[in-house]
């Protein structure tokens, strides 16, 4: 029998408000522990949440660049259960009536673009983090994640492969940095995504049992979880096992899942309106405000750089991956450069650089003036592109002008028709053998002549200049 | 012979202590007096911070001595309600699960009267996390309704109401969930105002249900009770349910007459669940307004007999998840014995909760469980409608709702104990005006013939404390009932 795999993404991002959700807290939980804290994201008696608007504005900056229905009115939850990570022992989240609803994205997979449905995205405050000793007979709890800000984005079960979860993940992550509302750094927990699977066999409409994927700290991790469990579902049905809801937790080391200890057996969560908090109105108004804040986002980035330069799709997709590179992109060809070779040189050279070094575009010492610049020399003939590679690794290193390192090192190209015809003369003189075989029609040696002279320049020469004068000169000793 | 010290009302202690007739520390001294020559008796105080009171009381004079404005309240005595969050000494909440907690903040409410001058005597007793109605429920103490001392003070407030009653303070803080405050006030003879929900901030009230809590001042008087809530309402931004409005200066709603306004006279409440000599008193202050020159209307609250159910299964609904923090994690009590998270849990609730608490804890996880929500939380909600949509209609009619507070006067130690429902029926007539989130007020309105005070209750629009207060002092004025001192010392 032939299976489809069903899944639908649960992601927990946290949103870069300066503090937490419901108090005046610093939201930087990397402090040292419980240093970010006061009464109320402790849980002490008598404490009332408020909620934080730049959370709310963030939110439904993220919803409507989802393309989700922003609620005129929601309001907020208690969701209770026992935990000594949860300071209240209930957690405010949204239940039923979240922020956002009725979204999608759309997620790139080999070009070819497929629409994901988002169900929900709402608020919610972020647990604390318990640490145990080795010996695990002692626990500590660290408040400062406590009450940090969440938005937790719910997909449609429209997912069908761990390849479309990567792009579903890629996509999102491009669109929150985009929005710039979070860090999105999955392995320090600023993005969490947990994944419910399903397998079903081709053709059957209704879903077959999920599990619950969790504890997965990276895109490939999640990919990898996805791919290891529909091959689990698949195989235990083939053999008339039952699949059996569950969590489980991914194992990364050892690459497998593994039945997760619940926090509690039963989950009833008791889910009521939070009577502390008022509900969240978001007028017309005011969802204007943020619809017209919002920047321009990766879809229409790319269609528009598309049109506006010429790019081929695959170039544009590459260029707007991320915001500071198409950001970058655009001023070295506002500067002057031709938007092809610029694009070439942006994600050939200049990345390449960066991937060794381990750098941001936005901490390139390359500025994207000098970028241009360099396109200039080569596309006026002052250098050539094999003495353009080395500037621009000289320029990656020391921050350079390119004229500057072309002047500093005496690089200008060669474009004296008379000093090049002097040493193709000598090059040819020196390997009479090597003239013979292209005479006699190797073809081929033309490449190892061109070569020997390109050395005897030191490089300097230029290409198209030295090809025609050595033709002519090879046929011209011939007559 | 002139009055005591303790004796005098929040007017006259501010106004002596800002003009330097008296000092703030000689009236702290007065009233420290009192309570260790009557609370022996009485036990309405459960912690005297005899240092810090004259401490706050020399920071005062020094004030009225260098020419500073000591406040609208300087000097005047206050005793705070043991489930409000202080810096000075221990916020139990009358629970053996918080015996030992200290509170890391003041609460909006200490922090503004202590601007203004107030000097806080120490706590006072309570119904563990205000859950009951008579303070039996209290795990530090009993106390004893001042006008009989083998009866009780009510509840939850019962140490706030005694505290004023025996004049041990010249205001005592309450918070009012389902008639805590007014219940009380009416039981022990004295003046208690829950203001309209939203009108006083929340913040640093240890919460038992969220939408219903209401702090409120216990007075000796109407005009001390305006001159409290000058101080106390206002909004927090701390406090998303506070109201955004400006505070008036309730003092010049006392103008005296009730000349005009019209009164509505629910006949739900006046039933045969109605004590004899309740209604007789009740009926009287009725005459007095009237004679006042108030129109009196009859009106119809046809919801009524459906707010307790209504409130048992709100109020419990949001305490089994506020009262959930109380889990010995990071304060409060944690049982020795426990070996796993889970035993930490359920060994310290099952210790440190009273049996009420824990009867309010799990009816209240009932109400909210899957499968139950709808047929119980969902459909109170609805009712709570109902019933605040029976005010709306009675205010078309009237400025003001009146009646009993309570049916029946104080009761005798252990005589309603034993059953829940008995005690819970302690609040009839107070319940809904929580549910409604409107204002009401307690107010003397004379002694039984066993010489018990009885409770006259004043329900008002939204925000309406002002109407409240002017008719509230006017029959003070007018009627003649003043009760006299209770037979404690």
């Amino acid at each position: 029998m032939e299976f489809e795999a069903v899944v639908g993404m649960e992601v927990h991002v946290e949103i870069n408000s300066k503090s937490k959700v419901f108090c005046g807290c610093s939201a930087d939980f990397h402090a040292g522990p419980n240093t970010n804290v006061c009464p109320v994201c402790l849980g002490m008696p008598g404490v009332l949440p408020v909620l934080n608007v730049d959370m709310v504005n963030k939110s439904v900056a993220v919803g409507l660049a989802l393309n989700c229905a922003i609620s005129r009115w929601s309001k907020l939850d208690r969701k209770n259960y026992f935990y000594p990570d949860m300071a209240k022992n209930y957690q405010i989240s949204q239940y039923d009536l979240p922020l956002c609803q009725n979204g999608w994205i759309e997620i790139d997979l080999d070009g070819q673009t497929k629409r994901i449905g988002i169900t929900r995205a709402h608020i919610e405050e972020d647990t604390a983090r318990n640490t145990h000793t080795i010996a695990g007979n002692q626990s500590g709890v660290d408040f400062n994640r406590s009450g940090v800000a969440l938005l937790e984005i719910v997909t449609e079960p429209d997912i069908r492969s761990a390849k479309e979860a990567f792009a579903y993940l890629t996509a999102l992550k491009q669109l929150l940095q985009y929005l710039d509302v979070s860090d999105c750094n999955m392995e320090e927990g600023s993005l969490r995504a947990e994944a419910n699977i399903s397998v079903r066999p081709v053709g059957q409409e209704q879903f077959g049992t999920k599990t619950e994927v969790k504890n997965v700290a990276s895109f490939s991790g999640v990919f990898k979880a996805i791919e290891f469990e529909i091959a689990r579902h698949i195989k235990l049905i083939n053999s008339g096992g039952k699949v059996v809801q569950e969590t489980r937790g991914w194992d990364a080391d050892r690459g497998i899942t593994v039945p997760q200890r619940l926090k509690e057996s039963a989950h009833d969560y008791r889910y009521f309106p939070e009577p502390d908090l008022v509900p969240i109105v978001v007028d017309e108004a005011w969802e204007q405000r943020i619809r017209e804040s919002l920047p321009e986002l990766p879809a229409a980035r790319r269609s528009r750089m598309g049109t506006q330069y010429g790019l081929s799709a695959y170039d544009a997709n590459v260029i707007t991956l991320s915001q500071d590179t198409a950001n970058y992109y655009e001023r070295v060809v506002a500067v002057g450069a031709d938007a092809k070779k610029a694009a070439n040189w942006l994600m050939g050279e200049l990345q390449a650089l960066l991937s060794a070094a381990k750098q941001e575009i936005t901490d390139c010492r390359v500025t994207p003036a000098d970028l241009a610049a360099l396109i200039g020399l080569i596309d006026s003939g002052a250098i050539n592109g094999k003495m353009a590679k080395d500037i621009i690794a000289e320029m990656f290193e020391t921050g350079k002008a390119p004229q500057d390192i072309v002047k500093e090192q005496g690089l200008s190209q060669i474009t004296d028709t008379g000093a090049i015809e002097d040493i193709i003369r000598k090059v040819l003189a020196d390997n009479p053998a090597q003239v013979g075989q292209f005479r006699s029609g190797k073809e081929q040696v033309f490449g190892f002549l061109v070569g020997q002279v390109m050395r005897a320049t030191q490089g300097k020469a230029n290409p198209a200049l030295l090809n025609d004068l050595l033709r002519r000169e090879l046929s011209r000793q011939e007559n | 012979m002139t009055t005591p010290l303790y004796k005098k009302t929040v007017r006259e202690i501010r106004d002596a202590v800002r003009s330097g007739a008296l000092t703030a520390v000689e009236v702290t001294e007065a009233h420290l007096a009192r309570i260790a020559d009557v609370d022996p008796k009485v036990d309405a105080f459960t912690q005297i911070w005899t240092d810090e009171a004259l401490a706050q009381a020399a920071a005062v004079d020094a004030k009225v001595k260098q020419g500073i404005d000591p406040g609208p309240l300087a000097g005047v005595p206050v005793g705070v309600k043991e489930l409000i969050c202080t810096r000075t000494g221990k916020t139990t909440c009358a629970s053996k699960i918080l015996e030992n907690f200290r509170s890391p903040y003041d609460a909006t409410i200490i922090q503004k009267l202590d601007a203004a001058g107030a000097v806080f005597l120490g706590k006072v007793n309570m119904d563990e996390f205000a859950m009951g109605s008579s303070t039996e429920r209290s795990t530090i103490k009993t106390t004893k309704n001042p006008w009989n001392l083998k009866c009780v003070p009510g509840g939850s407030s019962g140490g706030s109401a005694a505290a004023i009653s025996a004049d041990e303070c010249a205001i005592a803080l309450g918070s009012d969930t389902g008639g805590s405050i007014r219940q009380p006030a009416a039981l022990c003879g004295c003046v208690g105002i829950k203001p309209t929900y939203g009108r006083v901030s929340r913040f640093g009230l240890v919460a038992f249900a969220s939408s219903l809590d209401q702090i409120g001042p216990l007075t000796k008087n109407v005009e001390d009770a305006a001159l409290s809530l000058n101080t106390l309402c206002g909004r927090d931004p701390r406090d998303a349910t506070s109201a955004d409005l400006p505070v008036p200066d309730f003092t010049k709603a006392l103008t005296g007459d009730v000349k005009g306004l019209r009164i509505g006279l629910p006949k739900e409440y006046f039933t045969e669940a109605l004590n004899a000599e309740m209604r007789e008193k009740v009926e009287a202050a009725v005459d007095v307004f009237k004679s006042g020159g108030a129109e009196i209307v009859p009106v119809s609250l046809p919801h009524t007999d459906y707010a307790i159910a209504t409130y048992y299964i709100i109020c419990t609904a949001e305490a089994s998840a506020n009262l959930a923090r109380f889990d010995g994690v990071r304060y409060g009590y944690r049982n020795p014995a426990a070996k796993t998270v889970e035993e930490m849990y359920v060994l310290s609730k099952s210790e440190a909760f009273g049996p009420e608490v824990r009867r309010r804890i799990m009816l209240g996880t009932y109400v909210l469980s899957s499968g139950y929500y709808d047929a119980y939380y969902l459909k109170a909600q609805k009712v709570r409608r109902l019933i605040k949509k029976d005010f709306d209609d009675a205010f078309e009619k009237c400025d003001f709702v009146m009646g009993p507070t309570s049916p029946i006067p104080t009761f005798e130690f252990g005589a309603k104990t034993e059953n829940p429902l008995e005690m819970y029926l302690a609040d009839i007539y107070t319940i809904s005006v929580n549910l409604a989130t409107l204002p009401g007020i307690s107010i003397p309105c004379g002694l039984t013939a066993s010489g018990l005070p009885a409770g006259l209750q004043l329900i008002g629009r939204p925000f309406g404390e002002e109407t409240l207060l002017r008719a509230a002092h006017c029959y003070e004025q007018t009627s003649g009932t003043t009760l006299g001192d209770p037979p404690i010392a």
